[in-house]
């Protein structure tokens, strides 16, 4: 069963919360994961793969350096599910 | 006429680490002495390593060096000398040499002669994997005791400009030995390799290069957040193998000595191996740095030298590294 994008972001959201201790709703899509979110390469990853596993879906290594904004990952996974 | 029957070596039950020990690089070297060269600062390298200091030896000090100060500190708290080593094992991949292996000249400085001698190249992995072989080979009767080293003077590889592992590394030397035992002291080894991800931790060029192409002195690089999302969620399913494989679980071991790469792969380790809070942790890259092959022996003897855990403790260790290879069993402290 697909997920929304709705859905992609609001579970996106929980998870980058659980990595920073940021509030779930200041994870919109056009923040920028190092900018806005001060979110390191390491924490990218932890984020990235539990993404994976909450959405059944692949995100390659070299992919995650296109990842800026937490909408571009929105979209990925979209699109990534099968 | 009669084939003949060949005798073979008569096997022995159990194994178990018999003594452990180790030497660190004499030079303590801050975060604030490498943040110049990779513009950066000591709060950045705390907040992504955990590292506060790493060990590093002097120029005059070589991993042979390292290596039989090691070998001397195992064999004393084992209570044994050179004269009871069969095997003498070495795992290295900062020895410049590629022949003839290190572990023959360690072998003859502690006396160990005759004593059969060679080097492994397994990375971070090679104490794990140097303990696998130190168990089959005692337990299989061709070693009464066998010596295990890993050694690593990781500062004559690194380049002070490289952002993505020379600041992680420290120089230093554990070793343990391991001989025959009444009850089960080393469980079973998970370990295997992966040579498809054998760019994502690496020397920058061969030596061919180095000197046939003008390319320079080789160092290391590494792809670090692959390498994390890899240590992290590829071998915390070994590590339950290997406690699986030794008929235990989480809540029955007393330590989690894992190679100390990096304490963010350790705290997230720690998360998916969901380890009671009981178990102590090795911690000792905050102080040590990242020294590779010696990375876990130091670890442990650490850990017993500060009475962190008590002789007899069972402890989780795993290796993982370049190649990429990876090795993880639970043993029994001595």
């Amino acid at each position: 069963m697909a997920h929304s994008e709705q859905e992609i972001l609001a579970g996106l959201a929980e998870i980058v919360s659980e990595e920073t201790g940021l509030p779930t709703d200041s994870v919109l899509p056009e923040k920028s994961f190092t900018d806005d979110l001060d979110i390191d390469s390491l924490s990218m990853m932890t984020i990235v793969t539990l993404a994976e596993e909450k959405f059944s879906v692949r995100i390659p290594d070299d992919e995650v350096k296109n990842l800026a904004t937490v909408g571009d990952a929105v979209a990925f996974i979209n699109g990534a599910q099968a | 006429m009669t084939t003949p029957r060949l005798t073979q070596a008569a096997v022995q039950p159990y194994s178990r680490i018999l003594g452990i020990g180790g030497v660190r690089g004499e030079n303590v070297v801050t975060n604030d002495d490498v943040a110049g060269p990779i513009n950066s600062s000591d709060e950045w390298i705390r907040q992504r390593t955990g590292i506060v200091t790493r060990r590093r030896a002097g120029g005059s000090t070589d991993v042979l060096d390292l290596a039989e100060g090691a070998a001397r500190a195992a064999l004393d708290d084992a209570g044994l000398t050179g004269a009871d080593i069969d095997a003498v094992i070495l795992s290295t991949v900062t020895y410049f040499h590629q022949t003839p292996a290190g572990a023959a000249v360690v072998a003859d400085r502690i006396g160990a002669t005759p004593a059969a001698a060679f080097d492994i190249s397994a990375a971070c992995a090679g104490y794990c994997y140097g303990i696998a072989q130190a168990d089959a080979l005692v337990r299989s009767g061709n070693a009464r005791n066998v010596l295990v080293i890993g050694a690593e003077k990781m500062s004559d590889f690194i380049d002070p400009a490289d952002r993505s592992i020379s600041f992680l590394l420290g120089d230093g030397a554990g070793a343990a030995v391991v001989g025959a035992s009444d009850t089960p002291g080393i469980g079973p080894t998970v370990w295997g390799s992966d040579g498809a991800q054998a760019p994502l931790i690496k020397q920058t060029h061969s030596w061919q290069d180095a000197v046939q192409h003008d390319a320079g002195w080789p160092t290391l690089r590494q792809e670090g957040a692959s390498v994390f999302k890899w240590a992290v969620w590829q071998m915390a399913p070994v590590a339950e193998k290997a406690l699986a494989a030794a008929g235990v679980t989480a809540q029955d071991i007393d330590a989690f000595i894992p190679h100390q790469a990096n304490m963010r792969i350790i705290d997230q380790m720690i998360k998916q191996l969901k380890l009671p809070e009981s178990v102590v942790v090795a911690r000792d890259i905050a102080d040590t740095g990242n020294t590779s092959a010696a990375s876990i022996p130091l670890a442990t003897e650490r850990l017993l030298r500060e009475g962190q855990v008590a002789p007899g403790a069972l402890a989780l260790q795993i290796g993982f590294g370049a190649g990429l290879v990876y090795a993880a069993q639970v043993v029994v402290l001595p």
